[in-house]
């Protein structure tokens, strides 16, 4: 009887594969309208990554390898100081090309409470909400804090001879870059890492956390752009 | 002084009546725990590895693209998209997304996640095009399936 037991059991763990359902998440853009203008945006505040046919990066003008894109990114997102846990930097110049990092602006709790006050005025509740979240941030952080400006991204072309691998290693990089600068935040600020912070408000949807999650959130979003594709033919190397 | 003699006392054979009763435990155990492959894999992939993995909880939300070099070698070398259990071309990639959405129940169509097994020698030439039809078919939320492994310093 022990032995068939052991039989059955043997055949169905070498036949069955477990589908193992993980990888790396990604919100694609909507489709973008035919009629969309171009944005203006200023040199300094987008972070270019670029891949080309045999597996090279260009970031930001510079040959890097994989290994050093991490620490580039984090350079970049952090900019000229959080106000929090990076003192003030002064513009950093990088390679030839004085690449400057975008310019983080103070978001001030007196500055802020005037605002609310003037969109509930305007009867704009949903601007006013967005204020609020940040005043709740600050009152988390117990002090004011530096925000990256709105322009500020990080922009993914990838040529169509890229390999794949390749590519999800960039996104890897990119978003381990952030991942560690709100791990680092959240665990000088809240005790926790942020990953324990979203883990534990997926299981019990408490305000509270989600009130950290966003204030981390805002100092460190996560703006990962993917550009549209192009023909080499217009010649973007 | 060895007046006292140790007694050894006999001990019989542990039973092993209740052996099948454990295995067969076992084999249920496992058979309930794993998740049986719904579909063929019709294309090799070999998933690249990732430090920054998430994890899927609702599975029944999952639809998977994979994308790799065909398993019989009869169909070329070349990387093919497969969509269901056959091969498909991206024009139909749309009308896939249309159809899978449909057999979803209807509070949970906007949220279903593409799942997209991309072996990691392919180009990404195949991946953007498809990435290009699920963007006009709205199908926005997009896994790239990883193995995980340690962040790297």
């Amino acid at each position: 009887m022990a032995d068939i037991a052991f039989l059955l059991l043997i055949f169905w763990l070498v036949t069955t594969t477990i589908d193992s359902d993980e990888g790396v998440k990604r919100q694609l853009p909507p489709p973008v309208p035919p009629d969309m203008e171009q944005q203006e945006v200023k040199d300094g505040d987008v972070y270019n990554v670029r891949t080309n046919f045999r597996d090279e990066l260009l970031v930001e003008k510079e040959v890097l390898s994989i290994g050093e894109l991490k620490d580039g990114a984090k350079d970049f997102l952090i900019a000229t100081g959080t106000g929090l846990l990076h003192p003030e930097r002064p513009n950093v110049t990088l390679g030839d090309d004085n690449m400057k990092y975008p310019e983080r602006q103070w978001v001030r709790k007196v500055d802020l409470m005037a605002l609310e006050q003037s969109y509930i005025a305007a009867g704009q509740p949903k601007a006013a909400e967005r204020v609020r979240e940040k005043l709740t941030a600050i009152e988390l952080f117990g002090s004011d804090y530096k925000e990256l400006p709105g322009s500020a991204l990080i922009s993914l072309q990838t040529d169509r001879s890229t390999s794949y691998d390749l590519y999800l290693q960039v996104q890897n990089e990119l978003e381990a870059a952030v991942n560690e600068l709100r791990d680092e935040l959240s665990l000088a600020k809240f005790n926790e890492s942020y990953a324990s912070l979203e883990e534990r408000y997926g299981r019990t949807k408490e305000q509270s956390l989600l009130d950290k999650i966003v204030a981390i959130r805002l100092v460190y979003p996560q703006r990962i752009s993917e550009a549209e594709p192009r023909d080499a033919s217009q010649g973007y190397y | 002084m060895g007046k006292f003699k140790k007694k050894k006392r006999e001990t019989g054979a542990i039973s092993t009546a209740s052996l099948p009763d454990i295995v067969f435990m076992l084999l249920f155990f496992f058979m309930v725990a794993t998740v049986l492959r719904t579909e063929e894999e019709m294309v090799r992939v070999v998933r690249p590895e990732a430090s920054e993995i998430y994890k899927i909880e609702k599975k029944h939300l999952i639809r998977y693209i994979n994308i790799g070099p065909p398993q019989d070698k009869r169909y070329g070398t070349e990387p093919v998209i497969q969509l269901n259990d056959q091969f498909a071309d991206v024009a139909q990639i749309r009308d896939w997304v249309e159809n899978e959405r449909l057999t979803l129940a209807e509070a949970e169509q906007t949220k279903m996640w593409v799942s997209m097994k991309v072996d990691q020698d392919t180009k990404m030439g195949v991946v953007t095009d498809v990435k290009q039809e699920l963007r006009k078919a709205s199908a926005l939320k997009v896994l790239y399936s990883a193995s995980s492994r340690e962040r790297t310093n």
